[in-house]
């Protein structure tokens, strides 16, 4: 535990953490009400992110489609509270439960498949939900829907911004833990013999379909989790939530920060959230109104960092040991 | 009847409109091994270089022709500058680039055209009906649609299957490494292939834009069908992606037009004409559920 924090790596993962700890206190001693919430965001895309990391870093299986959690988590939350049923207790455990039904019925019919058609399968799942929701006149279609937050009645109230955040943040730290347990588990080092050679985990008798599929439900249920937080975060829900271009943001986050590393996508989550915030004041800086077309800038970094800097930032932080 | 037949032959518009783009897809990813989410930008792109160039000319015939070659080269640039160094990467990479490039294109459109959308008029001499059956009226420019678009899928039908480029392209998608060997210059071939790519993707693109309208992203969601029907078709597989355009357009089209009327049997007609989009977008992909499962490469798409 001391010796990991003489490493860079230690040492940015500590500060990162405790600085994400205390943000609530931080940003109230600045009177920066705004960050706050931006911090929440991060920390619950974190956990999509984690959640992606665990197919696309750990398995090698590039979902395209991971955002669809964000939705279905959401929705699951917004139906239930649009017909009356607020308790969190009731809505938590059933967004999660849709979250990994669809997972499993997704991974079973995309894992039979590889490369390319993998891709585009869980992307026209994911599209697949997206019109779904986009047409639930009941419930706000195109225009999405205002809930109000999930009750934990005596427990914890998610209207209040700072206990809403560290919910937010022990369940990261959670996500991180299970993470770590999955990564480093016989069924973890299954997993990842599989991305490198799959034939061979086969021909040594490991059913390599049932890993995979287990851990894209699993995926899927943290994918879910995060969709809970981001609608109770907005108090909103709606199908722009999981377009395709968040599931895209989502494989730019967890390449930015490092595949296959376990703090990667917290990093890859911080660095794409402050590169969103601090290239549009610094366009507006060159002139006035740049700002907003600050993707002019990042999509061409997008294109830099999959051609040079495959680590990500992980890989700045000094070589891994083992 | 008559309207089950415009309708189809509105099916049979999108199928080819979607064929335009997914040729590209298919080429690209067949021959180069390339994933480009960027195709759909191509196709942006086509719609408002035609959109100035019509305003320039003021002709859109005229407009429309210099629009082809000009997307052409905006294909080769973006080749010879991006795509020609993701050929060796593995898919995730590529994603991921031409992730980046939707990005900086759509943000350059808004940047150089503004937010709002265009609309290109639908040039006079095609702004009238032709009667296609006795008493079966059919705008003229719908028309026009299916006529060049069959005659492109004729003309990439003749390319691949008869001429000697077509001959570098199948032999391309079957073996890059050997075609290399053999001393075919391949990057040119790749080069040659791309901008092609790219003209019927401007090309398709640009003939849309009277129907529809010049937007930003505009691209982003034909591409996602284009994608499906690659998928459905074989990847590689040029008359695969045919056949799926077709089967694609006519389940959007005849879905839209027709499941409203099915669902107000038993739903309300709000909820059915909101309901009737989305259930005909959702059979395009159970469709494409229903073939990966019983052909995991697709109709026409290689074994491997």
């Amino acid at each position: 535990m001391i010796a990991a924090l003489r490493t860079p790596r230690g040492l940015a993962t500590a500060a990162i953490l405790l600085v994400l700890a205390v943000l609530p206190l931080l940003t109230q001693a600045f009177d920066q009400r705004y960050l706050l919430s931006i911090g929440t965001r991060i920390v619950i895309w974190s956990i999509a992110a984690v959640s992606l990391n665990m197919i696309l870093g750990y398995g090698g299986l590039v979902s395209f489609g991971h955002a669809v959690f964000f939705g279905i988590g959401g929705y699951a939350v917004g139906i239930l509270s649009a017909n009356g049923l607020h308790s969190g207790w009731l809505q938590w455990p059933v967004a999660i439960a849709a979250s990994v039904l669809w997972a499993a019925l997704v991974g079973a019919l995309s894992l039979r498949t590889r490369g390319l058609y993998f891709i585009m399968i869980t992307l026209a799942f994911a599209q697949l939900v997206f019109y779904v929701s986009a047409g639930l006149e009941a419930y706000g279609a195109d225009d999405g829907l205002n809930i109000s937050r999930s009750r934990f009645p005596g427990l914890i109230d998610l209207r209040d911004k700072a206990s809403f955040y560290w919910l937010c943040f022990v369940l990261l730290l959670g996500t991180l833990w299970f993470c770590s347990r999955f990564a480093n588990s016989r069924f973890g080092f299954v997993l990842r013999g599989a991305k490198s050679n799959d034939q061979r985990m086969m021909a040594l008798g490991f059913p390599v379909f049932r890993y995979r599929l287990t851990a894209f439900i699993l995926s899927g249920a943290f994918g879910g989790l995060a969709g809970i937080l981001l609608a109770n975060e907005g108090a909103y829900v709606s199908p722009a939530m999981m377009s395709w271009v968040k599931s895209g943001d989502l494989i730019v986050i967890v390449v930015l920060g490092g595949m296959g590393t376990l703090f990667g996508p917290l990093y890859g989550t911080i660095a794409f959230f402050v590169l969103e915030e601090s290239l549009k004041p610094l366009l507006d800086l060159g002139r006035k109104g740049w700002g907003e077309y600050w993707q002019i800038v990042f999509g061409p970094m997008l294109v830099l960092i999959a051609l040079y800097a495959r680590g990500g930032i992980d890989s700045l932080l000094g070589r891994r040991r083992g | 009847m008559d309207y089950l037949l415009i309708q189809m032959l509105n099916g049979v518009q999108l199928g080819l409109l979607m064929f335009l783009l997914a040729a590209g897809l298919t080429l690209t990813f067949g021959i180069m091994d390339l994933v480009n989410l960027a195709h759909g930008s191509l196709y942006m792109m086509g719609a408002y270089l035609a959109w100035t160039l019509i305003g320039v000319t003021d002709s859109f015939f005229l407009g429309a022709l210099l629009a082809l070659p000009a997307t052409f080269l905006l294909g080769v640039v973006v080749e010879a500058v991006v795509m020609r160094r993701l050929y060796a990467r593995d898919h995730l990479d590529q994603v991921l680039a031409t992730f980046g490039l939707i990005l900086f294109f759509n943000e350059l459109v808004r940047a150089v055209w503004g937010p709002a959308g265009k609309s290109i008029a639908v040039p006079a001499f095609l702004a009238h009906t032709v009667e296609i059956l006795p008493g079966v009226l059919y705008p003229a420019y719908r028309f026009a649609i299916i006529v060049v678009g069959a005659l492109v899928a004729l003309f990439l039908a003749w390319l691949v299957a008869r001429t000697r480029l077509g001959m570098l392209i199948r032999a391309g998608a079957s073996n890059r490494r050997m075609i290399a060997a053999l001393g075919v210059n391949i990057e040119l071939l790749f080069s040659l292939v791309f901008g092609l790519g790219a003209v019927f993707a401007g090309l398709a693109g640009l003939m849309a834009a009277p129907i529809s309208s010049v937007k930003i992203g505009m691209g982003d969601d034909i591409l996602i069908l284009a994608f499906v029907i690659i998928v459905i078709g074989g990847i590689g597989s040029i008359k695969g992606a045919f056949v799926a355009a077709m089967v694609v357009g006519q389940i959007d089209i005849v879905g839209r037009a027709f499941l409203p009327d099915f669902l107000k049997t038993f739903m309300s007609s709000a909820a059915a004409s909101s309901a009737a989009p989305a259930i005909s977008q959702v059979l395009v992909y159970v469709l494409m559920a229903g073939v990966l499962v019983w052909r995991p490469t697709g109709l026409f798409g290689q074994r491997t």
